[in-house]
């Protein structure tokens, strides 16, 4: 199978392409960039005049809600959503159930995804077996599995040994710690930032402290043991500033920011809107504000959906006993694009943000669209307007804050693996 | 996203009464005035207006309740109402039915009011949202966050004693972190015009963002007190000690339980109240809860007319004079 794309602006940070060209695709590689190579004879061409190619998207965390939750979701249905927002590569987190601490859970995964065909999903193994804090997982077996990193996700490891020889035995066999720094204890089961809006609504809350404590601690422990460190989903200033000095004396820590930290805050909450239960929680407008400048330096290296689709009935209750969340995947690259219109990030920085900078901190092959690299690549226009009605959705999970809001960018085509997954025209 | 003021039904009219914080000051002042008209109900040989006659009140207690409860069945049935009062245990109804199939059920048999305590912050709030449009909710208290028909009598109380609210100022002591009762009560007092409202205890027992509910905050009861027109103390739970939040009853009573030596430091005539139940001892010395300046019992007594009066408004009849 031989694919052009034809007229699109292409957009690749890591190959400096930022330009109008084509793209020429055999089977699953890029074969040529701009010119056709001699002969080259198209079996399908993409016309995207007035589009941006890019490399597709990288979500360094999304959840498939498969095994264990598939009411709330599939690995089906979740990728299918991926690649109609032009997300190609995804990695899950391992809190699965039965929790991703065993090759055979990683193999199922991989099964479903390869029956499924839509994108390419990667998995993060349990740092501790059970996710229970109390055991090392067997990070070496879990790796030859196809795992890419580790993590105990928002499960806590109480004893600071246990931590400690984690990171230590993954630094060993070579692979990163994703980290979610929320110290359980300060978090005390709080449902939203401890802050203005918690003290009105009587909710618990959970303090800056849970992070920026959390944050302190790893950091002492990265510099002790050398582990090579992913911090998932910051949500407060003041831990954008602790790893920023971190990193500016010497330690080599990478970070992301879901999307929607970067739009919403504490006060959307409103009165008891659970679709804005998320953990971390929603923080201040200058917490907001702090995220969105650390992602235009590139302090913060990466967005993420942060994607948790629900069932209707886990928003229908009181407050904090709903289930934390949003089904996200699906408006990762319109919230992306706002900041692009508020002139925080070129359209270059907002490509490297979503695809080739998560690709190197997953250590994949993606993310660009040089000579060579598999074909897998998002087009979209970014000036298509659209409102978000979430019976539209095409996640298993409608449970959105962003219900009615008004988005610019529409993901067009879809390939991944040199394959047409996703086409606007043909499911509209 | 839902309309935030839900209280109000599409003519203007106050449909529900979940929180004092979004009500104009009219509202407050119309439930104040229709509490009055009530008040003598109870001291009629027949204590009972036919106003809602042939209504269906539904008491949906999740928490236990003693003094709440009965207060609001007995105004409801001084209102001729017929009156339902289900206690359920959370813990077994979080094991299989939801709360949302439940009120279905309720529905299902033609009620008029679900008057609703939950232990969970808009727990009120979420069940207003999803009953049907014939049904109105009052909240009777949910979680930490709103009890505002406690916040109203107490306004009723301070209003008998006080007359205007414009010149007071008002101190509320202890537990302000879980207290759904400070909470409405701030909210009413900011509402009602009152210029000073502080309240007083320990940090770990003061949210760090108290000053957003519009208050003055102190950590010394003595400075709290002085020259104020009315004192409200707050009942202090046993888990603030396993909580680690205080080292012990006795201490917090040196600290902040409040004495006749201390209560000096208010204005001669300031009034004293306390939603209740009380711990003698712990948050107040016995001969300041029995003393003159005392008006606990008057709340209690209070509590009929003004629940009286937001049954009547809600259900869409007011007492004519």
């Amino acid at each position: 199978m031989k694919i052009a794309i034809t007229n699109g602006h292409v957009i690749d940070p890591r190959n400096q392409v930022n330009q109008r060209c084509d793209i020429f695709i055999q089977d699953k590689t890029i074969i040529a960039i701009e010119h056709a190579p001699e002969g080259f004879k198209a079996d399908k061409i993409i016309d995207a005049d007035k589009l941006i190619v890019s490399p597709g998207f990288v979500d360094l965390c999304a959840r498939l809600r498969e095994p264990g939750h598939e009411h709330k979701g599939t690995i089906l249905s979740e990728t299918r959503a991926a690649v109609a927002s032009g997300v190609t590569s995804l990695c899950m987190p391992p809190d699965t159930i039965p929790v991703l601490d065993t090759p055979a859970v990683v193999e199922l995964i991989h099964q479903r995804n390869e029956e499924a065909g839509y994108c390419r999903v990667y998995t993060l193994a349990a740092l501790t077996r059970g996710l229970e804090g109390q055991y090392l997982s067997e990070m070496a077996h879990l790796k030859d599995a196809g795992c890419i990193g580790v993590s105990n996700v928002m499960h806590c490891i109480p004893k600071p040994q246990v931590l400690r020889h984690a990171m230590e035995y993954a630094a060993s066999v070579d692979m990163t710690v994703f980290l979610h720094p929320q110290d359980e204890g300060l978090a005390n089961h709080g449902c939203a930032h401890e802050g203005i809006v918690s003290t009105r609504l009587g909710l618990v809350g959970v303090p800056e402290a849970a992070e920026t404590q959390a944050v302190a601690n790893f950091l002492m422990l990265v510099e002790q043991t050398g582990a090579r460190v992913h911090f998932c989903h910051l949500s407060t200033a003041r831990a954008v500033q602790m790893i920023g000095r971190a990193k500016y004396d010497g330690l080599d820590l990478t970070a992301d920011v879901a999307a929607h930290q970067l739009h919403l805050t504490e006060m959307d909450i409103g009165y008891f809107n659970s679709q804005c239960h998320v953990q971390p929680p929603l923080r201040t407008q200058r917490d907001c504000e702090a995220l969105r400048d650390a992602v235009a330096s590139s302090q913060i290296e990466a967005i993420c959906s942060d994607h948790q689709p629900h069932d209707v009935d886990a928003k229908l209750a009181p407050f904090a006993a709903t289930e934390p969340g949003i089904s996200s995947i699906e408006t990762l690259l319109p919230l992306s694009l706002r900041l692009v219109n508020d002139g925080l990030l070129n359209m270059t920085e907002l490509v490297d943000r979503l695809s080739t900078t998560p690709a190197e901190i997953l250590g994949i092959n993606a993310g660009h669209l040089g000579v060579g690299a598999m074909a897998d690549v998002a087009i979209f226009d970014p000036t298509q307007h659209w409102i978000l009605k979430s019976e539209n959705l095409i996640s298993a999970g409608k449970n959105t804050p962003f219900e009615n809001w008004e988005f610019q960018g529409k993901v067009m085509k879809t390939l991944c693996d040199g394959k047409l997954v996703y086409d606007a025209s043909s499911t509209a | 996203m839902k309309q935030s003021n839900i209280q109000f039904d599409n003519t203007g009219k106050l449909r529900h009464f979940l929180t004092i914080e979004d009500l104009p000051k009219q509202t407050l002042i119309d439930i104040l005035d229709t509490a009055e008209n009530f008040s003598t109900v109870g001291t009629q040989t027949v204590k009972k207006v036919p106003l809602l006659r042939g209504k269906t009140i539904v008491n949906l207690f999740f928490e236990a309740s003693t003094r709440t409860r009965t207060t609001f069945e007995l105004a409801a049935k001084r209102l001729s109402a017929d009156v339902l009062n289900i206690n359920i245990n959370t813990s077994s109804t979080s094991k299989g039915e939801s709360l949302l199939d439940m009120l279905r059920n309720f529905e299902a048999m033609h009620s008029d009011m679900f008057v609703v305590r939950h232990n969970q912050s808009g727990a009120a709030h979420f069940i207003a949202a999803h009953v049907a449009p014939h049904i109105s909710v009052i909240n009777a208290g949910d979680g930490s966050h709103a009890h505002p028909t406690q916040g109203m009598l107490d306004m009723f109380t301070i209003r008998r004693h006080k007359k205007e609210f414009h010149n007071l100022s008002v101190a509320i002591v202890g537990d302000i972190m879980h207290s759904r009762v400070a909470r409405s009560q701030i909210h009413a007092l900011n509402r009602l015009g009152v210029p000073e409202v502080r309240v007083v205890g320990p940090h770990t027992l003061i949210p760090r963002d108290a000053h957003a509910l519009g208050v003055h905050v102190y950590h010394d009861l003595r400075e709290g007190l002085k020259g104020v027109d009315v004192v409200i103390m707050l009942r202090l739970q046993r888990e603030r000690m396993s909580g680690a939040m205080l080292p012990s009853e006795a201490e917090y009573f040196s600290q902040y339980g409040l004495t006749e030596e201390k209560l000096r430091l208010a204005k001669p005539d300031a009034i004293v109240m306390h939603p209740g139940p009380i711990n003698r001892g712990v948050e107040i010395e016995s001969s300041v809860a029995d003393g003159s300046q005392s008006v606990i019992l008057e709340q209690v007594t209070n509590g009929i007319a003004v629940r009286m009066a937001i049954m009547s408004i809600t259900l869409g009849r007011k007492q004519e004079n």
